[in-house]
């Protein structure tokens, strides 16, 4: 078990490494220079030296990536070019509000996803079931973006029920939570139907069901206990898919968060800041995805035992 | 081996009656056929092909044309689904928006494949220090969302089609590598490559001729499921303006454009959205239906 956690920290470290060489060759070393991209095309070979030394890029470009790293080491991302706003301080002031947006909707596609999947397997063939399976393809089908135009839409400017942006309310969480929640919940639904049609027909239930346990209790403690496994799996890695799901979501709903700070360096071309941004991404990314596999080492024993070794 | 008779080759169907032995591909397509879901979505999906290729006869105006005292009408008889901003027909640019999407979705999934398959293949067949400088390469690739991969490629390279089809293509070859590492690794030790090698065939000869038609019904079936990924994240990267450049139509794009004319012109923003919803879903639904027929042991 320990032996196992400390193999993937160290595989981690690595990984932590790559990203940061990867975030540097895209931004710094592909054909493109990154000054002219921030300035504009009429800007004077003068005013694009001064930028360039301004932010050490007339430098080797091996001093300038170990600068890179030795900065974010130090969890100092550089400056805003715009702003003049540290990086690091953009990031943290944004993160809770990413982080609400995330767990909001992560909330609605756990509770909901496994619901509607436990009462789709136990109809199995029903109508209710088709018309589960169909939702769920649809919403695994439909852009998240489109899906929240469609929201504010229908339940913000026709019936007027939830704001359609900004953050001044808990009701301005609804829409975009539902909008980035919707494609989770159609997956985990996906995937704990199949999971619990397949122990539904073990012997273990049979046996639950001769010895007289109400059909709930069977339901409940039984099969979705053992259903759980491949459920949380998934969960895990939808995790990165929330993070930058959000990004867009955030976008169209005009919520201050990490991803509206992306695109919005993006479309201002503020190259700092869409530096940082990646790198911080990734890194939450990479260690989202390692707190998920140490806890389904402790969650599912079979693994714990076949990965130390 | 001595010929085999054709009729005692024969297999026995639950009846006792023999049934007719078939080929592993037309088995196949038996077996996609029996689905009616499955024909359906193949139906969509070669009627959005031909009107891709054929987007210059079929579209009813021309997809650049302005006419701005016609813009943002609503439906009617002479633009069936109305048009935008600038007076243009918005079935003709959801028509050639369709050229867009599509061609994105298979281009990019073909250097994806092309890298992947390659690098899935050294990795697999040679193992060592090729297979850790691989599978470490693909663990890093695998730190970054996919989409934000994509953003940060693009604000790089700069918009446009060339520059997508590559984003994407960088995007998704590890999905492949993966896959056909692992088939190589199980492949490589089964008799016949084997007996090939000691036949003194090659190593290339070896992977190219035994080992990779082997997984080949996998790779199709990771390129049909690969596409409606890669349309999407085409989608979301001309929403934020980093994709295909107006006036080219692209159906990102213009939900873009659209959004600010959602409080009183809502048809302009649910078209081109139903547009992708539709591709996408044909082609998830047809890329199950080939996965359960061509490998019935990756069905979930």
């Amino acid at each position: 078990m320990i032996v196992y956690i400390l193999k993937r920290l160290l595989q981690t470290i690595f990984v932590l490494w790559g990203a940061s060489l990867v975030t540097f060759i895209l931004m710094n070393v592909l054909p493109g220079d990154p000054v002219r991209l921030m300035l504009e095309k009429r800007a004077t070979p003068q005013a694009v030296e001064r930028i360039r030394h301004e932010m050490g890029l007339d430098k080797p470009k091996i001093t300038q990536y170990l600068d890179f790293v030795k900065n974010a080491l130090k969890l100092d991302l550089g400056r805003s070019y715009f702003t003049r706003e540290p990086v690091m301080t953009a990031l943290s002031r944004r993160f809770g509000v990413t982080l609400r947006l995330a767990s909001s909707a992560y909330a609605i596609a756990l509770v909901l996803g496994i619901s509607i999947g436990v009462l789709s397997a136990l109809q199995r063939g029903r109508a209710l079931d088709s018309a589960v399976r169909g939702v769920a393809v649809l919403g695994i089908s439909a852009p998240v973006f489109w899906v929240a135009i469609i929201l504010q839409m229908v339940f913000g400017l026709r019936l007027g029920w939830f704001p359609i942006s900004g953050i001044r309310s808990a009701g301005s969480f609804v829409l975009p939570a539902a909008a980035l929640g919707l494609r989770h919940m159609a997956s985990i639904s996906r995937v704990t139907r199949t999971s619990m049609l397949e122990v539904i027909s073990q012997d273990y239930i049979r046996t639950a069901r001769a010895k007289g346990l109400a059909e709930n209790a069977v339901i409940l403690k039984h099969a979705l206990k053992n259903a759980l496994i491949p459920i949380i799996t998934l969960a895990g890695t939808e995790l990165g898919d929330l993070l930058t799901g959000s990004m867009l979501t955030e976008w169209v709903f005009a919520i201050p968060g990490i991803g509206k700070l992306m695109v919005d360096s993006i479309l201002m071309r503020d190259l700092p800041m869409l530096q940082g941004t990646v790198l911080y991404v990734a890194v939450v990314f990479v260690l989202s995805n390692l707190a998920v596999d140490i806890s389904y080492a402790f969650i599912d024993p079979r693994i714990r035992y076949a990965k130390s070794d | 081996m001595a010929p085999v008779d054709k009729d005692s080759a024969g297999l026995f169907g639950p009846d006792g009656l023999a049934v007719e032995s078939r080929g592993f591909f037309a088995d196949s397509v038996l077996r996609l056929c029996a689905n009616r879901l499955v024909i359906l979505a193949a139906v969509v999906l070669a009627i959005l092909a031909a009107l891709a290729l054929f987007a210059p006869f079929i579209s009813p105006y021309d997809p650049m044309k302005q006419t701005l005292a016609d813009s943002l009408h609503g439906p009617g008889a002479k633009h069936l689904l109305g048009t935008d901003e600038l007076g243009r027909d918005i079935l003709s640019r959801i028509i050639y928006g369709a050229r867009i999407s599509l061609s994105v979705g298979l281009v990019s999934q073909l250097i994806a494949c092309s890298i992947g398959v390659l690098l899935g293949a050294i990795a697999g067949f040679y193992g060592g220090f090729a297979d850790t400088l691989i599978s470490r390469t693909m663990e890093i690739f695998a730190a970054f969302p996919e989409l934000l991969f994509a953003i940060a490629i693009m604000f790089v390279l700069g918009p446009g089609v060339i520059n997508v089809f590559i984003a994407l293509g960088l995007l998704s070859w590890t999905h492949y590598a993966r896959l056909v590492r692992g088939q190589v690794m199980l492949l490589r030790e089964m008799e016949y490559a084997q007996a090939c090698r000691v036949c003194g065939g090659s190593n290339a000869r070896v992977i190219i001729r035994h080992l990779l038609p082997n997984c080949f019904s996998t790779i199709i079936v990771l390129v049909t499921l690969g596409i409606p990924g890669a349309i999407l994240t085409e989608a979301s990267l001309s929403y934020i303006g980093l994709g295909v450049q107006p006036p080219m139509a692209s159906w990102g794009q213009m939900i873009s454009t659209a959004q600010q004319y959602v409080s009183f012109y809502p048809y302009y923003s649910v078209a081109p959205g139903l547009a992708i919803v539709i591709t996408v879903l044909a082609f998830n639904i047809f890329g199950d239906g080939l996965r359960d027929a061509l490998d019935p042991r990756l069905r979930r």
